[in-house]
This record gives structure tokens, sequence and C-alpha cells, in this order.
């Protein structure tokens, strides 16, 4: 089972409390009429699917409720960090460069 | 068809030499969703501290002895009390709305509160909480997930726990629960 970290409870927590909600910072286009189809597409549905560090969104569900982002490494399970929704996003080659 | 083993009368459910089950009186639960910044006119309203971090939890003083709040997000608190307190505390709420919009609902009728108390009630709990059950230091409380299911689970003492469910959740709950006080007395 993943540990997580809710960054609201400020406490490492077993999975089980925890849902997975998608990719993270993919922000709803601010006006929808403008785009074309495939563009509407490509954001309603297609995701960037990586191999290695993934932004991706959780809810601390049987928790405090709330939304929160994480770096995750898709092929080790690593976390590299949790951040509050709305926060930006962090350097990526910085965070892996603190993991080494 | 569905069957529920147990009709909520509140009273002893189990008890064996390590670890009993009795389900609490009723009481009034009161959900608050408000913004940080209206904390300290909450705090004024109610008479009682409001914490802010989550699962720690204040209770009253005097008259309102039996009100308890437990922080449980960063925007949301669970306050316990008396039947004969809403009146008060929801006319102290009512005055403050203005300055400091919230949302005060009764939800006493959603769950149910079981007292786990014996020396092997933090084993008992063990059953179906994934997480180490004295990471929760005495006198606070969590909003966590038991056997799949969203409790809140609240550390009284060394040898006492309370755990409220959603009534929905709780002949599945109190069955693993009463299991489980079974093989802890047969050990």
């Amino acid at each position: 089972m993943l540990l997580i970290t809710c960054p609201y409870c400020q406490e490492t927590l077993p999975e089980a409390e925890f849902t997975y909600a998608g990719e993270a910072h993919i922000a709803r286009p601010a006006d929808p009429s403008s785009y074309s189809d495939e563009a509407w597409r490509d954001f309603l549905f297609v995701r960037s699917n990586v191999k290695g560090a993934h932004f991706e969104r959780w809810r601390h569900f049987h928790g405090c409720g709330r939304f929160f982002n994480a770096v995750r490494d898709t092929v080790t399970d690593r976390f590299l960090t949790v951040y509050k929704a709305g926060e930006p996003k962090p350097d990526l080659a910085k965070l892996l460069e603190d993991a080494e | 068809m569905t069957v529920i083993p147990f009709d909520f009368r509140p009273g002893t459910l189990v008890e064996s030499a390590g670890v009993s089950i009795r389900i609490l009186m009723p009481k009034t639960r009161l959900s608050l969703r408000a913004r940080t910044a209206a904390v300290p006119a909450i705090s004024r309203a109610l008479g009682v501290a409001v914490p802010e971090k989550i699962g720690q939890r204040a209770s009253g003083e005097g008259a309102n002895a039996e009100t308890e709040i437990l922080c449980l997000g960063p925007d949301e608190w669970v306050l316990l009390t008396d039947v004969e307190q809403v009146g008060t505390i929801t006319a102290a709420m009512d005055a403050i709305y203005k300055e400091h919009p919230h949302s005060l609902v009764d939800v006493s009728d959603r769950e149910i509160t079981v007292e786990i108390f014996g020396d092997k009630a933090t084993d008992l709990l063990t059953l179906g909480w994934p997480r180490n059950p004295l990471s929760v230091p005495i006198g606070e409380a969590r909003r966590t997930v038991f056997d799949g299911a969203s409790v809140v689970i609240w550390h009284d003492s060394e040898t006492s726990w309370r755990l409220n469910g959603w009534r929905s959740f709780m002949p599945h709950l109190l069955g693993l629960l009463v299991t489980g006080c079974r093989e802890l007395s047969a050990e």
C-alpha cells in the first residue's frame, strides 16, 4: 500500500484513505466554443501518460476531504512531493535533483 | 432482502474480558462549514475555542460542558452537543451569520456512535483500520476509513475509543467489531 502525505492534514497516511483523481494542472478552457472538435477532444480525453514523474491529483476522501496535487514516479510509485490545490506547479528538475 | 442484525438500541453490544462495545445514547451532531477567518467569531459565539488543526478537538465549560467540537478539515467541523443546547447554539450562530456566512446543519440522525473500551480496544481497531491507532494522540480524533467505510474515530483514553459511522454502514462495521471481540476473547 502506498503511503501518501496529505498537505492539509500534514500526516503520512495509508492509500486507503485517498482516491486518485487524474492528471493535475489541466485547466478548463475559458472559451470552449472557440475550440475545434479535435482540440476539445484532446482537452477532455488525451492525457500525457508519462513514464516517470507524473503530476496528478489526489483527494483525501476519508479524511479532510480535500483535493491536492502530487508528483509521483509512475515507475517506482515514489512520491516526489505533494502540494495544496491552487499552488503553482513545482520545478520538476529541482524535484528530481532532490530525489537523488 | 436486506437484513440489519442490530437495532442500534443504546447499551452494551458485546462484553468480553479484553474489550467491550457499547452503543452510546443519541447526541446532537451539527456539521459546521465556515471560512478560517470566521473562527474567532465562531469561538466567541459558541463559548468554545474552535480548533484549527485537523484532528484536534475542544470541549465547552460550565453550561456547555457537553459540547465538543472537532476539526475535520480546513473548513469543516463537527459539533457534538446535548439536544437542549441546540437552540442556544443555532441562535448564537444565526447572530453572526451576516458577518460570517457559514453552514450549520443538524446531522444527528446520520450517525451512530459506539464506545470501544478495554485493554484490547486498540488491538480491536487494528482489524479494520489501515493506520497505526497510536498515531492518533489521546484527546484527538480523526476522520478516516474503517474496513471501507468513512468513520470518525475518537481517542478518549489509553483503553477507550469512540467510533462513529454512518447508520447504513453500521451493521457491517459492528458485525466486524463483534466478530473481532470474539476472536480477541478466544485468545
